[in-house]
């Protein structure tokens, strides 16, 4: 929405009173700033999805197609078949409540249908009325209704206000999933070609070229090519990128705005620079350059065609394993989703750093190791010199990305990542954190302007945290492993906590790491180092870090 | 309004059952055929339930892991918040089932001036959903008495256990009056905050009536002058289980209100929300092993989807990757 942002002193009245009314008369409310525009109808169709059309939240009328009640009805009792999740999520909730909190979009925006357990029931009702026999007799006093256009609406409006962040289910007494749901409705919405753009387009992107942004495969060479000048530039030394390698040990496949986006860059040249200096025998690939599966946000199947392309190349180039970068929905996939999907993997090997040793066993079927793993366990084994003074220009704090935290329980390793290289380290509260960690309300392909207004609302619980370490402890960097946050976490702090960046774990380990041969004056980010006078390089990276982690409140 | 509505069904159900009494023909038929068709509608329809949610598969492997993955040796691995194996499971849905982990973990968020969210303590539902079905499962246990002859010891020891401080005569049971207290909490709770108000459906009021309505009976006939004779209920139940039964003549209003409010929850439970009693079992996030990573899931219905291949990139990319010197394939000549 051009020009007309908001201020954060408007956003933060949020009234938590629902309507005297009904829920199911409230109408869906399609207010700009609120929603994502329409899919481009030329990448919906190189996707072959169906029901392509020109279209837009905002017209009066959304051109369904003449039998859409029956394609979404037929869906639903498909995808009932097809998911014990869906079907059991359908009949078991209690409405105790115990979500509606939870969700980052209710704190934000008090809208009650933002509150994970109205959400669902905005699919329930429809489930009820053509699924159930109570809802075919009692219709509304059973909570059921009919599918009209305007539930379809609703449907839009909400399905893509849920980061599917999985938050809401820590806290279910039955482990209800709304991200579940949310992910079934939007497969749904899309059967009758009600996409939006910032998923179907990086999906068509990420299809054919292989990163989100439509880049061709020389234009991949010539990003990480002038990240390797840039870090020679910055250390002295001249590291390799190789590309579409045969023969090489390791795939490494990371997010690609780790290669076109900033802050994401410096985490990237953070890779480049340790992988140099363990001397590690790996490659890139164009083919398969981007890890982040805007599928994920589509459908099941959108989900699976992206993601094939990484087993593939894996297969094609020869490698024993695949290491993987810092993304959040890249890892859920990766992580939940990939062996299954196109598994078994059992061209691979299991996975062994070949600088430790170490066997990493919990992923030996997926043949698949997430950087903070590996990472982690370069440092546990001495094998990397770290100078955590040269870090001594932040105070850090870490943002546990939904997905590695809810979805892969990777809690500890980036942790003990950023312990290592650097020495001011400080926890948000308790309750945002961890597995009970708040989203960046713009996740699961939301992030765009047009949205503006509702990412600030849901990021509003995870900036509140951060406020609080920022004023506490004095902190100005929030440490993440996404690279959906790497993008959409600046905006939202400079919009709720002016003063605090944005950086990947990787970047501190950039900075800390001390390099063979290196001459550096400036960090990753071309600011002046700390610490580099004083420090000799010998003796000040074995000391213990000096605990300053605050777990108050 | 759909309190009020669920209100009325109860207070129906008690006013019909009550006329029924009057008759003979009503008696048999709440003293006899509605608590069986009542029991063999739950039992068939619980049963139906579980297999109709057992017949769809569950493709994927989506756990929440509300704990640390089991990774690398020397980082410590949360096996109850994320089980990497079955131990570890079983644990982690027995600490739900029996202790409804995710509920103690609630909080609540309120938005301070500044504008700032704090969070507080939420554990009222905790404690109230968990006292509810603790003394739920107690009394249905107690009520084995009036099945079984001779009584089995552990259920007279729960029955002490449970009349422990003595208080009244006869003696008060502890969870009749937690369950009382547990029930009331938990409807008012919906009436009283405005958002649980405007989620609850009337679904949501009625089996907590119900379930009011069908302990306050059970404390009336037990405490007051409306007293029932304990071997006439025995004399039904055991006529009921053993499919001979008999309607005592003694027995009044009030005793055939508190079955037939049992009965009316049987008939209802596997249409309705309360089909959580099984569900739980079954929910993936909660029942299945975050390893992942370790040990491959079967999808079966995994089907091949259209990819685009290698060989098609590289023929759409070959003239750029050739002039920007990057590894082909095939090498061909093109213009
Ligand atoms: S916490 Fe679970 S059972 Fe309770 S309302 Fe939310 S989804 Fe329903
Ligand atoms: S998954 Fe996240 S965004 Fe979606 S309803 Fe739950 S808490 Fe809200």
């Amino acid at each position: 929405m051009a020009g007309a942002k908001p201020k954060p002193e408007k956003l933060s009245s949020v009234d938590y009173h629902p309507p005297s009314q009904s829920w199911m008369d409230v109408p869906p409310n399609v207010r700009p700033g609120t929603f994502n525009w329409a899919a481009n109808p030329a990448n919906a169709a190189y996707l072959d999805l169906p029901h392509v059309r020109k279209w837009q939240p905002t017209d009066e009328d959304w051109k369904l197609p003449d039998n859409w009640q029956q394609i979404v009805l037929e869906g639903l009792a498909d995808r009932l078949q097809k998911y014990r999740s869906l079907k059991l999520f359908m009949d078991i909730c209690v409405r105790c409540g115990a979500c509606a909190d939870k969700c980052h979009f209710f704190l934000g925006s008090g809208d009650p249908k933002n509150m994970p357990v109205l959400r669902a029931e905005l699919l329930r009702s429809v489930y009820r009325r053509d699924f159930t026999t109570a809802g075919k007799i009692l219709g509304k006093l059973a909570g059921a209704r009919p599918l009209t256009p305007q539930v379809i609406k609703e449907w839009f409006l909400y399905f893509y206000q849920c980061t599917e962040c999985r938050r809401c289910s820590v806290f279910c007494p039955y482990g209800i999933d709304t991200a579940e749901i949310t992910m079934m409705g939007r497969e749904l919405l899309n059967s009758i070609g009600l996409g939006i753009d910032w998923i179907t387009t990086p999906a068509a992107n990420c299809f054919r070229t292989g990163n989100h942004l439509g880049i061709q495969p020389h234009g991949f060479k010539d990003s990480l090519d002038f990240a390797v000048d840039e870090l020679a530039e910055i250390t002295g030394v001249r590291v390799e990128a190789p590309i579409n390698r045969k023969g090489a040990e390791i795939l490494f496949v990371s997010p690609s705005a780790d290669y076109f986006a900033s802050p994401h860059y410096y985490t990237l040249l953070g890779y480049l620079a340790l992988f140099h200096e363990i001397g590690l025998d790996y490659t890139w690939s164009a083919y398969a350059s981007e890890g982040g599966n805007f599928g994920l946000f589509h459908s099941s199947d959108m989900m699976k065609r992206l993601n094939a392309k990484i087993y593939a190349e894996a297969r094609r180039l020869g490698v024993k394993w695949i290491l993987g970068g810092e993304c959040g929905h890249m890892w859920r996939v990766l992580h939940q989703y990939m062996d299954t999907m196109n598994g078994p993997a059992d061209f691979l090997e299991e996975p062994v750093s070949p600088i430790t040793g170490t066997k990493f066993d919990h992923a030996r079927a997926t043949k698949m190791v997430h950087i903070c793993e590996f990472t982690s366990d370069l440092i546990a084994n001495g094998k990397l010199k770290l100078e955590k003074s040269r870090n001594d220009n932040v105070r850090v704090t870490f943002h546990d990305s939904c997905n590695p935290a809810r979805a892969m329980g990777l809690l500890d390793e980036p942790r003990y990542c950023i312990d290592h290289a650097c020495n001011h380290f400080f926890e948000m509260p308790e309750n945002t954190i961890r597995e009970q960690t708040f989203c960046c309300g713009s996740g699961s392909g939301i992030g765009t302007d047009e949205n503006f207004e509702m990412r600030m609302r849901g990021g509003f619980p995870r900036a509140n945290a951060v406020k609080y370490v920022h004023e506490i402890h004095g902190v100005n960097m929030l440490a993440c492993i996404c690279a959906i946050d790497k993008a959409t976490l600046p905006p939202l702090l400079e919009f709720w906590v002016p003063g605090v960046e944005v950086c990947g774990v990787h970047e501190l380990i950039g900075n800390a790491l001390v390099m063979k041969g290196e001459h550096r004056v400036s960090d990753l980010r071309g600011e002046p180092l700390p610490g580099q006078a004083g420090a000799d390089g010998e003796g000040a990276a074995d000391q213990p870090a000096e605990k300053e982690v605050s777990k108050d409140v | 309004m759909r309190a009020l509505f669920s209100l009325s069904v109860v207070a129906v159900v008690v006013l019909l059952t009550i006329a029924a009494v009057a008759t003979s023909g009503g008696r048999f038929f709440v003293g006899t055929i509605l608590p069986y068709a009542a029991i063999a509608t739950f039992l068939v329809g619980m049963i139906y339930r579980v297999l109709h949610w057992a017949r769809s598969p569950v493709p994927f492997k989506i756990t929440t892991t509300c704990g640390q993955q089991r990774s690398l040796s020397w980082i410590k691995h949360d096996n109850l918040e994320s089980p990497h194996n079955l131990w570890g499971v079983l644990g982690r849905m027995a600490l739900e089932v029996l202790f409804f982990r995710s509920l103690f973990r609630n909080t609540k968020a309120e938005l301070k001036d500044g504008p700032r969210l704090v969070y507080g303590d939420a554990r009222w539902l905790w404690l109230g959903g968990l006292a509810f079905h603790w003394s739920f499962l107690v009394i249905f246990v107690r009520h084995f008495k009036f099945f079984v002859e001779p009584v089995p010891g552990w259920v007279s020891g729960i029955q002490e256990l449970d009349g422990f401080f003595q208080i009244g005569l006869p003696i008060f049971y502890i969870t009749d009056g937690i369950l009382l207290a547990a029930i009331t909490y938990l409807f008012f709770r919906r009436v009283v905050n405005p958002q649980l108000r405007y989620l609850s459906l009337a679904g949501d009021y009625f089996p907590l009536l119900l379930i009011g309505g069908l302990a306050t009976s059970g404390v009336i006939m037990r405490h007051t002058s409306l007293r029932v004779d304990i071997t006439d209920v025995k004399l039904l139940a055991t006529g009921l289980i053993s499919l001979d039964p008999v309607v005592p003549e003694s027995l009044g209003a009030v005793f055939f209100v508190h079955l037939t409010m049992l009965s009316v929850l049987l008939l209802y439970f596997p249409f309705s929300k309360l089909v959580h009693m099984a569900g739980v079992f079954f929910s993936p996030t909660r029942n299945m092993s975050n390893n992942n990573r370790e040990q491959r899931h079967i999808n079966p219905w995994n089907y091949p989807v259209k990819v685009h291949t290698y060989e098609e990139w590289e023929d759409e990319f070959r003239d750029v990757m050739k002039a920007a010197d990057m590894p082909l394939e095939k090498d061909v000549e093109t213009k």
